[in-house]
């Protein structure tokens, strides 16, 4: 019964979530705490407070701890299910019927159009980075991360993946003595 | 026989390391685990080209729920079918779930910790590149398939309706698709126009005759 309620109420609450990640919690809300009442409102507060303080989507964080808490392994992948295989799909099974058509005018057409919007959406998004990081740590300290990831990544062609690494480095050793 | 078993297995291996990797350093949420998938699927690994990555990435935000489960079982996919799927969104999500699990006693100390604050907070400017570097990369893509005047026109196009009108992201995406199937067809036909507009030696297919481009 609690499995088919985790199915249902996460199922609920990330087919409505467009938009990403945020969009989604108002609605995990709403079941968890009102719906289902699983968690108590200062309990929902503070998973998502690690959840913001851990890497990984917020959706699928949520949904195991949930899931678990409420009917153990089980529940946790009960819920995890219902949160990634429906859009999972959805995304899989629009894609090859696309791929039918790869050669078609129109695909190709389809492909070059989003270019510009990704472009700009990317845009937007490296903005609010920005945003974050200079309201987070100061105009100064983002310029001069920024820059060193620039020459970096770009420049020197470092993988990511390292870069990042010393970010958590100089941010988790450095800052917190600043 | 055996080396084939191993390539199978190296295929695995690689996604599953390639979304644990995403998994692990994608802090901050959806958008910033995006360059570091296109990092590992297109320019690391080549599974696929930046093209397909943005018609990828197009679609999964048109749907609802996590972006980076949506990439990771689409990559997961193409290379292994259902079971690398499996394998792409479990090998991102599970890290963190267990995390979860596990550290939720420990909430207070770590959400509030100057540590994790710090890590975050010299992260996001290095996200904030990888953002840059790809909203770049998209826009050159851009005008080399649309020419510049039309290519500012729906930067500005989609710039509008995202940052001004705030349109939603899907219906933005949505609108440039169904443009973007009937754009070759619109191009062509606007060329015939301009061509029998300026009489009949405007034709630029270097055939040179003055028949235009019909039965394609």
């Amino acid at each position: 019964m609690d499995l088919i309620n985790l199915i249902v109420g996460f199922f609920l609450a990330n087919v409505l979530g467009y938009g990403g990640g945020p969009a989604s919690i108002p609605l995990m809300y709403q079941e968890i705490v009102n719906h289902y009442r699983w968690t108590t409102d200062h309990e929902f507060s503070n998973i998502l407070a690690l959840g913001n303080a851990l890497p990984g989507p917020i959706a699928t964080k949520i949904a195991a701890f949930v899931g678990y808490d409420v009917s153990g392994l089980a529940g946790a992948l009960a819920a995890l299910a219902a949160t990634v295989v429906p859009s999972a799909a959805a995304l899989i099974v629009l894609l090859k019927a696309l791929q039918r058509f790869r050669q078609s005018d129109a695909v190709k057409g389809m492909t070059l159009l989003v270019q510009p919007v990704i472009a700009v959406m990317m845009l937007l998004l490296t903005y609010e980075m920005g945003e974050s990081s200079i309201h987070h740590i100061g105009l100064w300290q983002s310029l001069g991360i920024a820059a060193v990831a620039f020459w970096a990544m770009i420049v020197k062609k470092i993988h990511p993946a390292l870069v990042i690494v010393a970010a958590f480095a100089y941010g988790g050793i450095v800052l917190p003595l600043v | 026989m055996a080396e084939e078993t191993e390539k199978r297995t190296g295929a695995y291996a690689q996604l599953a390391w390639a979304m644990i990797k995403t998994g692990i350093l994608g802090y901050g949420g959806g958008p910033s685990v995006i360059p570091l998938i296109r990092y590992e699927a297109v320019t690391h690994y080549k599974w696929m080209n930046d093209d397909e990555f943005g018609e990828v990435l197009a679609i999964a935000n048109a749907l609802p729920g996590p972006i980076a489960t949506k990439m990771g079982a689409y990559l997961g996919y193409r290379l292994k079918g259902v079971v690398g799927a499996a394998v792409g969104v479990l090998a991102h999500i599970l890290p963190s779930c267990i995390a979860m699990i596990a550290l939720l006693s420990a909430v207070q100390y770590l959400s509030e910790s100057p540590v994790v604050q710090g890590m975050i907070g010299a992260v996001t400017p290095v996200i904030a590149v990888m953002l840059g570097e790809m909203a770049y990369q998209f826009g050159e893509k851009a005008v080399k398939g649309l020419g510049v005047a039309l290519g500012i026109v729906f930067f500005g196009l989609s710039f509008a309706l995202l940052q001004v009108i705030h349109l939603h992201p899907a219906l933005v995406i949505a609108l440039f698709l169904a443009y973007g199937a009937f754009h070759y067809r619109a191009s062509a036909w606007f060329k015939r126009r301009r061509q029998e507009a300026t009489g009949s030696n405007g034709n630029n297919d270097g055939d040179g005759d003055n028949s235009d481009n019909s039965g394609k």
